[in-house]
């Protein structure tokens, strides 16, 4: 099980190599769209990603809800 | 319709080449006879009859930021990485043009064959929620022109001829009429590929069009040599800038010629197979001349197709010799960088411009022996090394699988 903070970080790792955001933007409250600028294409990307590195896949319908680096934490937390 | 919108000028080049990553780089290699192929050394070319390639001088990848990179093809990467030398070296994005009145038109051969190829792997190894969410618009053969759309702002249309190896001079073509239908008040026109892949290489060797003299890279692309055994497979790209001459000239900006005519036509001979008398090509060199109105006198200097395969040097042989004269000093440049596909064209006619420019003509490689052929012996072909000239009009013509043929006239600003 991945710490809260294992997940914020292991997530700004994805973040960054993915749509190259800088790690130290990728706060909880940041929109993944309005702030740090991720296209819908490039969120299919993490949520792969997330799944290889958390064994935690995120279905589509679940997808669209997670707008926040916060929401894709706590879902990755709950679903662990 | 307004089909009278005055003289049509080239304002600015770009280039990622075998010979190099620019547009100085690779007209330097060219002029000092440096080769471009090399002996592909990968562990899967070894059932493979032919071996040999020009790979790109520099990695696109390291040319552009990372992130960009890894949602484009490299045939999206290459077109990039030369549009954008071209748009700098042109001015016009500080122009004051509106974007609306801004068009790309960039062709490619095989388009993202790389992509489509990768993600096939990925697909059978890991399944469909595997493949990258990037697939189709990195594979897509309007790819590379939409990416280059993107780059420079472009939103007065952004346009794709495919054509195989003629695609690349069909979209300078394209780009001039664009400009005389008043479509558009800028065009950047070229072409791209990179598909040095395994099933590509397959293909054309299946096809025996491609040199298998293995052991000789350097001397493996010999367009119009008794011992040329076809031709070798290039990657890269190459973008030209086309505005209307009094806009030019009303910005100040640096001109390297006219874009002073075009002509297209099409075999109806065979889907693969030149017509052996180039009937189209001439056709094509003719209507190229019309509109330009010149004459085949005017024509100074032709950097031909060439691609060091057995029936197409010889075909369009005879049609230079048809349509154009034994005057015209003769290049064929694919003796340096390879065959550059659906690059080919756009490349060719950056050499043409940098010839009309300097005044010399760069020199065909490998030649020992010429073909016996009477119209190859009768053209007057530079062989060796560059030769300085006086001339005022060139033409480059381009041809492709499916009976494409092109040519595009040049001259003197």
């Amino acid at each position: 099980m991945a710490s809260t903070a294992e997940i914020q970080s292991g997530l700004a790792e994805i973040l960054e190599e993915v749509a190259g955001v800088a790690p130290a933007d990728a706060t909880p409250e940041k929109s993944f769209t309005e702030d740090l600028d991720v296209d819908s294409l490039s969120m299919v990307e993490i949520a792969t990603a997330v799944e290889d590195k958390f064994g935690v896949a995120i279905p589509d319908d679940e997808l669209g809800g997670i707008k926040t680096v916060g929401d894709a934490i706590s879902f990755i937390e709950k679903n662990q | 319709m307004n089909f009278n919108n005055g003289d049509v000028v080239v304002t600015g080049l770009g280039a990622t080449t075998p010979l190099g990553p620019d547009v100085a780089s690779t007209w330097d290699a060219l002029l000092a006879g440096t080769s471009g192929v090399t002996r592909i050394t990968d562990e899967w070319i070894e059932p493979f009859p032919a071996q040999l390639v020009a790979r790109l001088a520099a990695d696109p990848a390291e040319q552009i930021d990372r992130v960009r990179a890894r949602r484009l093809d490299r045939s999206q990467q290459v077109a990039v990485v030369a549009a954008e030398e071209a748009w700098r070296d042109s001015g016009a994005g500080d122009a004051g043009y509106d974007s609306l009145r801004i068009a790309v038109v960039v062709g490619t051969g095989i388009g993202g064959a790389m992509t489509l190829l990768g993600q096939d792997d990925v697909l059978e190894a890991k399944g469909p929620k595997r493949v990258s969410p990037f697939t189709i618009p990195m594979l897509m053969p309007n790819g590379p022109a939409a990416a280059v759309g993107l780059a420079i702002g472009a939103r007065g249309g952004v346009h794709a001829p495919v054509s195989a190896c003629a695609s690349g001079a069909e979209a300078i073509r394209w780009g001039l009429d664009m400009l005389r239908l008043d479509r558009a008040d800028v065009v950047l026109v070229g072409g791209a590929e990179a598909c040095v892949h395994p099933l590509p290489m397959a293909g054309f060797a299946a096809m025996r069009a491609m040199s298998t003299r293995n052991d000789d890279p350097a001397h493996a692309s010999r367009p119009f040599d008794a011992g040329r055994d076809g031709f070798v497979l290039a990657e890269g790209a190459a973008c030209l800038v086309l505005e209307r001459a009094d806009a030019a000239k009303a910005r100040g900006a640096k001109v390297y010629g006219r874009l002073a005519g075009a002509g297209g036509t099409s075999d109806g001979y065979d889907l693969v197979a030149p017509h052996p008398e180039g009937e189209g090509a001439q056709r094509a060199i003719g209507a190229a001349l019309r509109d330009a109105d010149l004459s085949p006198a005017d024509i100074g200097h032709v950097n031909a197709h060439a691609t060091s395969t057995p029936v197409g040097d010889i075909a369009e042989a005879a049609a230079l010799l048809d349509a154009v004269g034994d005057h015209a000093a003769v290049t064929a440049t694919k003796s340096q960088t390879g065959h550059l596909l659906g690059a080919a064209g756009a490349l060719e006619s950056v050499f043409c411009l940098l010839a009309l420019r300097d005044q010399v003509i760069p020199g065909t490689q490998n030649i020992e022996t010429l073909d016996e052929s009477p119209a190859v012996q009768k053209l007057d072909i530079v062989r060796g090394a560059p030769r300085t000239a006086t001339f005022t009009a060139a033409l480059n013509d381009s041809f492709g699988f499916g009976g494409h043929n092109m040519a595009l006239v040049f001259t003197t600003a």
